[in-house]
């Protein structure tokens, strides 16, 4: 499998960073990065980091299946994670999940047919001073009202 | 770089100082107000002299715990030539809090500085910072920021001139609430899952890499190059007796102003929700808090009225926890907060510890069961019950940290449980399903 020039960079600068024999620290970093290259965790990306890493498949799946941003799926172009939690729930954070659900006409971790938007309620993500919030893709959206969720989302078409 | 909220006149700015100032993470603004005079103190020190200059501050864990910063230093054993490493906890993911964020975009070598200060206190050569995947811009950010340190020579071999070499990396996590737990978080830095470690031995044993390590919370770390700048006893000045200088607190809910704010420790609660947060929103009145993230047990208004430092909270049966606070007003819904609070810790809980693993799905299940309007008379004692035997009986404090909240609920709020459960016409009934 072969990667961009500068993801093979980054790879090979993070694997200086711990200590001799100790780099399977890498692992989660790696497949962070990768997915956001290939779009989700492949078996065969699975396959070249246990490779790389002279670790076994078994030992990247079961990784993979504990943390809950790596996905096997690729998502939509745009991901909209709607938090839900307390400190966004006392402030409308449900009711944009809803109003979110019935405009994309998806729910939860699942992906429009064009790809294009996916969706996931989500725990804090850490804007509770600025609730409700949501993210799409990596960037965060602060104070979102229902007003300004159709916004956003006119924004990404 | 813009601030998220207003800065209030009232609050005391120690880590928070640098805020909204102009290229505020640019090493230049660092250095051109009183950057790295802690760190070049400190170099000059012995590293008994730093230890206790942070014991003198009486500093404790800005994480959640409370644990004494200079005590936890302590301990991380001498004359080994082991590597030691520096891990720096920025999972923030305790439901309620955002002020590590603030305090990594604002004013990064503050917390690099701290770091090395605590490098030099213990003899580490290596640190990682520990950011949660969300985070993601911050992951960059910091990146960016170390690669100007370095190339600066204020990272790498011989930082700015003091002959001390440390070396520090980012570490992006994957979206996991547990991995803010200390152990789990060094499970997850080794690059497997995020269970918890049995201790002891705790880290400053063998932490990292089995390797003795010191491992704090991001804002600790943003409070040492003061106290070593300014003394021990000038940061314990600030706050109340061992509970020493100032803390961040993101005030979120049904408030005029929410915001993250620091305060000296001790400041009344009330008063900070009042004068700093403007009151309740829409002239509501306020029903409950919870003071410093979602594992804490809930205070009632009229439990307000106290000291938020570490002793007075726990005083009052709760915790001042990672600063994480949210106000609920009179038209809140408590079995749904309840349930909410729920849901999280069942899905975050790692599933290592039966107790919790089975614990937190059970609560989840009745709780949601009361909220359909299915629920029976004896749910409400039930999942008292059912949270009170989890406390203490997991390897990590997930467990309790879901059950703390619940039980506090269930006791303060029962007449709302009573509510919802007596519009099921069968809730008396033996034959209501327990499951």
């Amino acid at each position: 499998m072969t990667f961009s020039p500068g993801l093979e960079a980054r790879f090979a600068d993070l694997l200086t960073h711990y200590p001799e024999g100790r780099h399977r620290g890498a692992l989660i970093p790696m497949l962070m990065y990768a997915q956001d290259e290939v779009g989700a965790i492949t078996p065969d990306l699975m396959a070249e980091l246990a490779a790389r890493l002279g670790i076994s498949v078994l030992q990247v799946d079961e990784v993979v299946g504990y943390y809950s941003m790596l996905h096997k799926k690729p998502q939509g172009k745009y991901h909209v994670q709607i938090c839900t939690n307390v400190a966004c729930m006392l402030l409308g954070g449900a009711e944009l999940y809803e109003q979110a659900c019935t405009r994309l006409g998806v729910g939860h971790k699942q992906t429009q047919a064009s790809g294009r938007f996916s969706l996931e309620e989500v725990e804090c993500i850490g804007a509770c001073s600025w609730a409700p919030a949501i993210q799409v893709n990596y960037d965060f959206h602060h104070d979102v009202t229902p007003a300004k969720l159709d916004e956003i989302l006119d924004g990404l078409q | 770089m813009r601030l998220y909220n207003p800065p209030s006149p009232l609050e005391t700015k120690v880590v928070s100082k640098r805020f909204g100032m102009e290229n505020s993470w640019k090493l230049d603004t660092y250095l051109a107000t009183g950057g790295f005079e802690g760190f070049k103190k400190a170099m000059a020190m012995s590293c008994d002299e730093v230890i206790n200059e942070v014991k003198a501050s009486s500093l404790r864990g800005r994480g959640g715990a409370g644990f004494p910063t200079g005590m936890k230093w302590g301990f991380v054993p001498r004359n080994t030539d082991a590597p030691k490493y520096v891990v720096v906890n920025a999972d923030e993911s305790e439901p309620g809090t955002c002020k590590d964020r603030l305090l990594m975009e604002h004013d990064p070598y503050l917390l690099i500085e701290g770091i090395l200060i605590a490098a030099k206190a213990v003899g580490a050569s290596k640190g990682w910072i520990y950011i949660r995947g969300e985070y993601r811009y911050l992951v960059d950010h910091i990146d960016a920021v170390l690669k100007e340190a370095y190339q600066r020579g204020y990272m790498g071999k011989n930082i700015a001139g003091t002959g001390f070499d440390f070396d520090l990396y980012t570490q992006i996590g994957a979206g996991a609430y547990e991995c803010g737990e200390e152990s789990a978080l060094l499970e997850s830095l080794e690059g497997k899952r995020g269970v918890p470690r049995i201790r002891p031995p705790f880290p400053a044993v063998s932490g990292a890499f089995q390797a003795p390590t010191v491992l704090n919370n991001v804002e600790t770390f943003c409070a040492v190059p003061d106290i070593l700048r300014n003394g021990g006893k000038w940061f314990a000045d600030l706050g109340t007796p061992k509970n020493g200088g100032t803390r961040m607190v993101c005030l979120a809910g049904h408030v005029n102003k929410p915001g993250v704010y620091e305060v000296p420790l001790g400041m009344n609660m009330m008063y900070f929700i009042n004068e700093i947060g403007g009151g309740m929103r829409g002239g509501k009145k306020m029903k409950a808090l919870i003071p410093g993230g979602s594992s804490c047990p809930l205070l009632t208004a009229d439990e307000c009225d106290i000291a938020m430092d570490y002793d007075s909270m726990a005083k009052a049966g709760t915790m001042l926890g990672s600063g994480g606070m949210m106000v609920m007003d009179e038209d809140t819904d408590m079995v749904k907060v309840a349930l909410r609070i729920m849901r999280f810790y069942k899905h975050e809980s790692c599933g290592w510890c039966i107790p919790c693993r089975e614990g937190t799905t059970w609560l989840q299940k009745m709780l949601a069961r009361i909220v359909d309007g299915n629920g029976a008379t004896r749910d409400i004692d039930l999942i008292g019950d059912l949270a009170k035997n989890m406390l203490g009986r997991t390897f990590c404090p997930l467990g309790d940290a879901a059950a703390m909240p619940t039980i506090s609920i269930v006791e303060k709020f029962r007449p709302e449980f009573e509510a919802y459960v007596a519009k099921n016409p069968f809730a008396s009934s033996e034959l209501v399903q327990v499951a």
